[in-house]
């Protein structure tokens, strides 16, 4: 594979297909479902590829791109990819197809659609490899300008407040991160995150912000965060989500919540915690609180909705709750003496684990969601359903396993990723993980009512009229995601074999505070 | 090189021949000064081919005017001229595009705007501060009558204020300059003797006499509290002369203000940077805010311009390479964007819904019957509020990097202005041209009932204008060292370096 530049055919394909889209505007409605899907699955073949001939004792950056872009700002045009950059675009490249194929039927103007959701997808992949500030956050920003015309254009009704919330929101943090990102190259004269991140470890970025006052690495450190926090979103910066989710498409609903969410979580480990590790361990206690707020809260919040799209909205702060628990407790008990290094590892595998097992059940669940509410002409309320499981029982069973999945029942995907994180949290930060299994369990409580308000009882609601089961194009969407849970739960080793020496490396060289 | 001054004249002669064609034929004096415009920057663009960035002026014509006072004929171009130059060919020639429409006196208008921009040349090539201050003049009496003439909204009232606080400006620059001249034994406007002769009057006078040419130029880039001239003056301007006088007429304040006020005294640029910083902080946050509430989208466009320019002053406040860099590259990237947004709003909208209240554009699917315009705008305003990708970016991220290094306390403000110009520009999209898209794509047929309006389609010259500026704005965003390299040798000029602190960039 040598030569041949896999991340930048990587990013651009996807951003080929959007010109294409847009320079044949005449093309007709099949033509240009064809031809977005088949941009879109390009990620997941040159995922493959590169993970096949990834080599997975390395843990530095594989396939690295380097040119020199911008003389005078030091910017570098930077492409590296890692066993956590890996496993985040397969996962959008086993995404974004499906969120495509679920929008298969039923929606106007598929070119513009295919258009915007290309761009989208090609800049979440240039977030998981771009390695320049500069670079990166070309992306980073990017991203949000696709996804606010997807969910505003073709969203539900309340989609234009929502999507307006979601932009400003996110670019409020955004120009918090930015201004860090001033100070950082003011103080240092680099953008690169490699550099960056070997300035972080040896403390010496600090100590160079502090040149100016004492409070500034802090004040940097503030501005970082709140730009990932707002993205992920971190409780109490996620009331833009609900809405947002909710609002949206089903196809875009399921990009946002596996990838999108996925670009704050990716931006905590890839940047805020190699750069800032002394912050982070000093802010370690009161995140741990915010995670777990994230945790127990959006769980306890699933449970009192009564529109199921915006339950399982929910459902994703509680689950990426889980993501940054992990790192924060990581975080709050390096430097501890006796610090177990099994239990580092152990909460570190399962925050990767979790970021692709999410972005699998969430998906799905997103979907199955659309499916009723396509099925019922637009209702998707809990009380609107009641014993579809008889009329469909196929699609009640793939439903059902999501959920399963989704609330971590052993065997299935979810479970691997949430026990590691709670074997590693109850390792670093007991009390922590004490805390957050009152989330597993207000979970397993609103998902159960959601099985049994829904696909058990007399047939009740929209379920009570014809109620096709599923067939076709949507079980083309969620028999690969079902398979996928059931192959991960039992054989994790698949994922966990791509990225263990980098945990392990994470795990051996925790920048001490 | 040597061509350049050559910009001046062609488009002094096209003003001329357009002015005497357009007497028998709109249509030929159009053409006239489609082809005027795009020689002129054609010159600049063969000349940037071949310019070698160094430090200092490259002498293009030197010739003695007034010897009596040493007043010389001196024309000469350095990086940041050249940046400057090219930006204005460029909006020149968008600007005829998007004039094609004019049918009311059409070759005046046209031999005014040429006039306009042979000034605009003018005061990019001096390298005499008299000579300057004469293409200055001559660039304030055109704007006048284009507005005046072919203007929209309160256009009398627009173009006496702009004129007037134009001509203040000027007054204070002249004196200030007269002052330096007289009572420092000046031998000629040239910008070193000046300069020299600055730094003989005591401290108060040089603080006084640096207040008012700088606070002179400044006016012109609108900045605040002396900014009110540029949104009325933009709102009531037609399409091009919007461009012309956001693009490029502002700039001609915020050069006059690096170019010639920096140098004339670091000792009263020491007195003042700081007030200077805050000026311009407080108009960045301030504009922006003003542009949020305005109901007429060319007023949001208009305030848009003047947080802007705040930039480019802040950037020269910082006075250290990166940050006047920066600021350069933002009088580029604004130059572009500004012209862009008053295309859109004032050509492709205005002229074919005969309204720019966003209470009554809301009310009409723009996405759907000018899918073009909307989609300029979308970009536009993504570029406007300083997005990765586009010049904006590089041009704040310096600007702001920059100004770090001498106090984060302006940072965190104009970040503050970062936020709100998202804000403001988001609005004007969501508004102006999603208005009611709720639930609906750009492209379905409209809902039933009701007809909806007519608009005729972009034309092939609009097209044309919008995307030579798209291009610009994608170009340099992607790789500012376009320009960068040509606008940092010029800041290691000694001129410069007697006032800009800290090393290269």
């Amino acid at each position: 594979m040598s030569g041949i530049p896999v991340l930048s055919l990587l990013v651009f394909a996807p951003w080929a297909g959007a010109l294409l889209l847009v320079l044949l505007p005449n093309l007709g409605q099949r033509a240009c479902r064809a031809l977005t899907l088949v941009f879109s699955l390009s990620t997941l073949g040159l995922g493959l590829a590169a993970a096949g001939s990834f080599d997975r004792a390395d843990t530095g950056y594989q396939f690295v791109e380097t040119h020199r872009w911008i003389a005078s700002l030091n910017v570098n045009y930077h492409l590296g990819l890692d066993g956590l950059s890996l496993i985040l675009v397969l996962l959008t490249g086993l995404l974004a197809p499906a969120g495509l194929l679920a929008s298969q039927r039923g929606d106007r103007d598929p070119g513009h659609f295919g258009m915007l959701f290309l761009l989208l997808q090609g800049a979440a992949l240039g977030v998981f490899l771009a390695l320049d500030f500069f670079h990166w956050f070309i992306f980073w920003e990017l991203s949000l300008l696709p996804a606010y015309f997807l969910i505003k254009c073709w969203g539900g009704p309340g989609a234009a407040r929502a999507a307006f919330q979601f932009v400003i929101y996110t670019m409020g943090g955004s120009a918090f991160l930015l201004l860090g990102f001033v100070a950082i190259f003011a103080a240092t004269g680099t953008l690169d995150f490699v550099q960056l991140a070997h300035l972080g470890a040896s403390g010496e970025l600090g100590a160079r912000l502090s040149a100016l006052g004492g409070f500034w690495p802090e004040a940097v450190f503030l501005g970082v965060f709140l730009g990932f926090a707002v993205k992920v979103p971190l409780y109490p910066f996620h009331t833009w989500l609900p809405a947002a989710y909710a609002e949206a498409p089903t196809g875009v609903s399921m990009f946002l919540t596996g990838i999108l969410s996925k670009m704050g979580v990716y931006g905590f480990l890839r940047i805020l915690w190699p750069l800032f590790p002394g912050q982070l361990h000093a802010a370690a206690l009161p995140l741990l609180w915010l995670a777990l707020g994230g945790v127990v809260l959006g769980a306890f919040a699933a449970m009192k909705q009564t529109d199921l799209k915006r339950m399982v909205a929910y459902s994703s702060v509680n689950h990426l709750g889980y993501c940054l628990l992990a790192l924060f407790a990581v975080s709050a008990a390096t430097g501890r003496l006796g610090s177990p290094g099994a239990s580092d590892a152990a909460a570190l595998s399962g925050t990767l684990l979790q970021i692709f097992n999410h972005g699998i059940s969430a998906a799905a669940l997103f979907f199955c969601v659309g499916i009723l509410e396509e099925r019922s002409g637009g209702r998707r309320g809990l009380g609107d359903f009641g014993g579809v499981r008889t009329v469909a029982p196929v699609f009640a069973g793939l439903c059902g396993l999501a959920m399963f999945s989704s609330l971590g029942l052993p065997g299935l995907n979810g479970f691997v990723g949430e026990f590691l994180i709670f074997r590693g949290v109850w390792g670093l930060v007991p009390w922590a993980a004490a805390i957050a299994c009152l989330g597993l369990l207000a979970t397993a409580l609103f998902l159960m009512t959601f099985w049994q308000r829904v696909f058990h009882g007399p047939r009740a609601g929209a379920a009570a009229g014809p109620f096709a089961d599923i067939r076709g194009l949507d079980l083309a969407v969620l028999i690969p995601l079902a398979a996928l849970m059931i192959v991960l739960g039992v054989l994790p080793q698949i994922l966990t074999g791509l990225f263990n020496p980098l945990i392990t490396s994470w795990a051996g060289h925790l920048p001490l505070p | 090189m040597s061509l350049l001054p050559w910009c001046i004249y062609l488009s002094l002669a096209g003003a001329i021949l357009s002015l005497v064609s357009g007497r028998h034929s709109a249509a030929a004096a159009r053409w006239i000064a489609l082809a005027t415009a795009a020689g002129a920057w054609g010159l600049t663009l063969a000349a940037a081919t071949r310019f070698v960035p160094g430090p200092g002026m490259q002498t293009l014509v030197d010739l003695p005017w007034i010897p009596t006072m040493g007043v010389r004929y001196h024309l000469a171009a350095d990086g940041i001229s050249l940046t400057l130059l090219v930006l204005t060919g460029l909006v020149a020639t968008s600007g005829v595009l998007f004039s094609w429409n004019i049918g009311e006196r059409t070759g005046e208008f046209f031999a005014l705007f040429l006039a306009l921009v042979a000034g605009v040349y003018g005061v990019f090539l001096s390298d005499d501060a008299l000579l300057l201050f004469v293409f200055y003049e001559v660039a304030i009496v055109p704007k006048y009558f284009l507005i005046a003439i072919w203007g929209s909204t309160r256009r009398e009232y627009a173009a006496m204020k702009l004129a007037l606080y134009s001509f203040a400006g000027s007054a204070l620059v002249l004196a200030g300059l007269l002052w330096v001249y007289a009572a420092g034994g000046a031998h000629s406007f040239g910008f070193a003797e000046m300069a020299r002769a600055a730094a003989l009057l005591p401290r108060g006078d040089q603080i006084a006499v640096f207040a008012l040419v700088f606070f002179g130029f400044a006016t012109l880039a609108g900045i605040f509290p002396l900014h009110t001239w540029a949104p009325t003056g933009h709102v009531a301007a037609p399409t091009a002369a919007s461009m012309l006088l956001a693009g490029v007429v502002m700039k001609l304040g915020a050069y006059g203000c690096l170019r010639v006020a920096l140098p004339l005294s670091p000792v009263g640029f020491a007195f003042w940077q700081t007030p200077i910083a805050w000026l311009a902080l407080v108009g960045i946050v301030y504009a922006g805010l003003v542009a949020l509430t305005r109901q007429d989208l060319k007023f949001v466009v208009g305030y848009s311009s003047v947080s802007h320019m705040g930039f480019v002053l802040l950037g020269i406040a910082a006075a250290n390479p990166r940050a006047v860099s920066g600021a350069v590259l933002q009088m580029f990237s604004h130059g572009v964007v500004a012209g862009l947004l008053f295309a859109v709003v004032g050509r492709m909208v205005y002229d074919r819904t005969h309204t720019r209240m966003l209470a009554d554009l809301r009310t009409l699917p723009l996405n759907r019957l000018l899918p073009f315009a909307a989609a300029v705008f979308v970009i536009a305003g993504m570029a406007s509020m300083g997005l990765p990708g586009f010049s904006g970016f590089p041009a704040e991220l310096s600007i702001l990097v920059g100004a770090w290094t001498v106090s984060p306390a302006w940072v965190a403000v104009a970040a503050v202005g970062v936020v709100v110009a998202a804000a403001f520009t988001l609005r004007a999209i969501r508004l102006g041209f999603f208005g009611t898209s709720e639930g609906q794509c750009p492209a379905v047929p409209p809902p039933h009932g009701g007809p909806t309006p007519h608009m005729d389609p972009i034309t092939l010259p609009e097209k044309a204008g919008a995307l030579l500026l798209v291009g610009a704005t994608v170009v340099i965003g992607l790789n500012p060292d376009l320009l960068l390299d040509w606008i940092n040798p010029a800041l290691q000029s000694p001129l410069f370096q007697s006032v800009l602190k800290g090393g290269a960039p």
